[in-house]
C-alpha cells in the first residue's frame, strides 16, 4: 500500500509513507523536481508532489524544513533553483505572473494587511485587474467571514484573528483556484485559532478549492488534511493519506 | 595675532591651518576625559583632510590655467566618486553602484547643464567647478539617504509588500508607498536648508563672498540661487533614484529580491520568464 519516494535521507524511526500520487486530469497542481537553493543553502530540494483537485494537502516538518519555502514557489513569490510547477496541466512559466498569483491565492501567517480600511484590503486584488468589487460583494464576503459591518473599520483597529478574517476574504476576493495557506492560524490565541481553521475548512469545501496548508501542528493538520506530506531539510521524506502518515508517525519506536 | 606674525599670504594660511589642527587635536584630547578616544581618529581625520584639500586646491589651480573642457570632466569625475560612497552606504541593494551612478549623473548633471545653458552657472572653471561640486555632493546625499530609507521601508514592509505581490498586485503598486517615502526623507535636508535659509544658516557661498568683499545683497541672492539649485538637484536625483532602485527591488517575475536576513546574492535564476 505504501511506496517509497526514493530519498534517502529519512529520518532514523520514521517508516516511509507514500501512496501512489493521484495522476490524470484531476490534478490541479503538480511539482516536477521543485528545488530552491540560496547561494550554499538549500531551502527546497527535488520535491514532486501533484495535488488533486478539491484536495487539501498539509505540509509539515519541524521548523526550518523549508516549508514555507515550498509553498512560496507555488505562488511564485520565489523563483526555483530547478525543476518547475504545474497549474491545471500548465507550466508555471507560460502563464503571466500576477495572473497566476491571482489563481493561486495565498494566506500568509502574518494577516500583513494594507493600511486603510478594511473594504480597500478586500478591494485590492479585483482592482489591480481593472475590475471593480462592488459594495454588495464585499459586504458578502465579510459576511462569509464572520466580520458582518466591518467594511468602514480601520484595519490597525483590528484584532489578530479578524485581521486574520480579512486576510483571508482579501484572497478569497481574487476567486483562486488554489489556496496557499502558511500557517495560519500560528499568530493566534487558541480561541481564534479554532475559528479560523473552522472558516478555512468550511470555504474550502464549499467553493471546492484545492488547498495547500504549511503547518506546525500534526492535530491541525490531521483534522483538515485529506494527505500529509512530511519534509525534512527541504526534502519530501514521506506523503501519504492523513491517517496512514499519522499512523506511521505513532508506531516509530 | 597670526597676520602680525607672518606677511606672506601662503605662509599666513599654513600658520592658520597649524593653528586650527592644534586646537581640534586639543578638543580630541580633552575628549578623553569623558571617556571618548579619539585622538588616533582625530590625526588621521586631519593628515587626510589636509592633504585631500591641497590636492584639490593644486588641481584647481591646474584647471583653472587650462581649457575650459577640462572643467567638464573635473565635474564627471566628482559624480563618479560621488557615485562610489553612495553606494557604499547601502550595500544591500542589488546593483546598487548602477542606481547610484545613473541617479547622480543624471540628477546633478541635468541641473548642471540646464543651469549653464541660462547662464546662472558661469562657464568659468572658478564658478563651475566649486557650485558644480556643491550640487553633485548633495545629489549624493540625496541618493544615500533615499537609499537607505527605501532599503528600510521595505525590510519593515515585507509583509505587506508580499502580500501585495501574492493578490496579483503589481510590483510598481505595492512598492509604491515605500518609494514615496523613501523620496519624502531624502529631501528632508534639502527643504529644510530651504527653509532655514538666512534665519539659522549662513551658508558657504554667501560666506565665502562676504569674506572676499563682495555686497552681501549680491552674495545673499546668489546664496539664495544656489540653495535652489541645490533642492532642485536633490528633488531630480532623489525621483531618478526611486524610479532606478524600483526596477532592482524586484526580478523579471515580479520577486522581490530585496528581504531582510538573505543572502545579498540569490542563486542564478533563468531570465525568461514571460510567455
Amino acid at each position: 500500500m505504501l511506496t517509497k519516494t526514493g530519498k534517502n535521507s529519512i529520518p532514523v524511526g520514521f517508516p516511509e509513507v507514500v501512496k501512489d500520487q493521484p495522476s490524470g486530469r484531476d490534478v490541479a497542481l503538480e511539482t516536477r523536481h521543485l528545488s530552491r537553493a540560496i547561494e550554499d543553502k538549500v531551502l527546497v530540494n527535488d520535491i514532486s508532489v501533484r495535488v488533486q483537485q478539491g484536495e487539501i494537502l498539509a505540509v509539515v516538518g519541524p521548523s526550518g524544513a523549508g516549508k514555507s519555502s515550498f509553498l512560496r514557489l507555488l505562488n511564485r513569490l520565489d523563483e526555483p533553483t530547478s525543476g518547475t510547477v504545474l497549474l491545471d496541466g500548465h507550466d508555471y512559466h507560460e502563464i503571466e505572473p500576477r495572473e497566476l498569483r491571482r489563481r493561486v491565492g495565498m494566506v500568509m501567517q502574518m494577516a500583513s494587511l494594507f493600511p486603510g480600511t478594511v473594504a480597500a484590503n478586500i478591494a485590492f486584488g479585483p482592482q489591480q485587474r481593472g475590475q471593480a468589487i462592488s459594495p454588495d460583494q464585499i459586504e458578502a464576503l465579510l459576511d462569509r467571514v464572520g466580520l458582518r459591518n466591518y467594511h468602514e473599520r480601520d484595519v490597525s483597529n483590528l484584532s489578530g484573528g479578524e485581521a486574520q478574517r480579512v486576510s483571508l476574504a482579501r484572497t478569497l476576493a481574487n476567486s483562486p483556484e488554489v489556496l496557499l495557506l502558511d500557517e495560519p492560524t500560528s499568530a493566534l490565541d487558541d480561541a481564534s485559532q479554532r475559528g479560523i481553521e473552522e472558516l478555512v475548512l468550511s470555504v474550502i469545501r464549499e467553493r471546492r478549492m484545492t488547498c495547500v496548508i504549511v503547518t506546525h501542528d500534526m492535530a491541525q493538520a490531521a483534522r483538515i488534511a485529506d494527505r500529509i506530506m512530511y519534509i525534512e531539510a527541504g526534502e519530501l521524506v514521506a506523503i501519504g493519506l492523513t491517517e496512514e502518515v499519522l499512523h506511521a508517525q505513532s508506531t516509530v519506536p | 595675532m597670526l597676520n602680525q606674525l607672518f606677511h606672506d599670504p601662503v605662509t599666513l594660511r599654513a600658520a592658520q591651518a597649524i593653528g586650527a589642527a592644534i586646537f581640534a587635536l586639543v578638543v580630541a584630547y580633552l575628549a578623553r576625559w569623558a571617556g571618548i578616544r579619539l585622538q588616533r581618529e582625530t590625526v588621521v581625520a586631519l593628515v587626510r583632510g589636509i592633504s585631500q584639500i591641497i590636492i584639490v586646491g593644486l588641481l584647481l589651480t591646474f584647471v583653472f590655467g587650462s581649457a575650459q573642457w577640462l572643467s567638464a570632466f573635473v565635474l564627471l569625475g566628482m559624480m563618479l566618486a560621488g557615485a562610489v560612497i553612495a553606494a557604499q552606504r547601502t550595500k544591500h541593494i542589488p546593483r546598487v553602484m548602477r542606481v547610484t551612478s545613473s541617479a547622480i549623473l543624471l540628477g546633478a548633471g541635468l541641473v548642471i547643464g540646464i543651469m549653464v545653458l541660462l547662464g546662472v552657472i558661469d562657464t568659468a572653471a572658478a564658478t563651475l567647478i566649486p557650485v558644480g561640486s556643491m550640487l553633485i555632493a548633495n545629489a549624493m546625499n540625496t541618493t544615500a539617504l533615499a537609499l537607505d530609507r527605501f532599503r528600510a521601508e521595505v525590510e519593515a514592509h515585507t509583509g505587506q509588500i508580499e502580500a501585495g505581490l501574492a493578490l496579483g498586485g503589481a510590483a510598481n503598486v505595492v512598492i509604491g508607498p515605500y518609494v514615496q517615502a523613501a523620496v519624502q526623507a531624502s529631501m528632508i535636508p534639502s527643504v529644510n536648508n530651504l527653509r532655514s535659509l538666512g534665519i539659522v544658516w549662513i551658508p558657504g557661498v554667501m560666506a565665502g563672498m562676504v569674506l572676499s568683499g563682495s555686497d552681501p545683497i549680491e552674495a545673499a541672492i546668489y546664496q539664495f540661487v544656489v540653495v535652489a539649485m541645490l533642492f532642485a538637484t536633490a528633488g531630480t536625483t532623489a525621483l531618478l533614484c526611486a524610479l532606478f532602485v524600483r526596477g532592482h527591488a524586484f526580478s523579471p517575475a515580479e520577486q522581490l529580491l530585496l528581504r531582510p536576513g538573505e543572502p545579498r546574492k540569490p542563486a542564478p535564476v533563468p531570465v525568461s520568464l514571460y510567455p
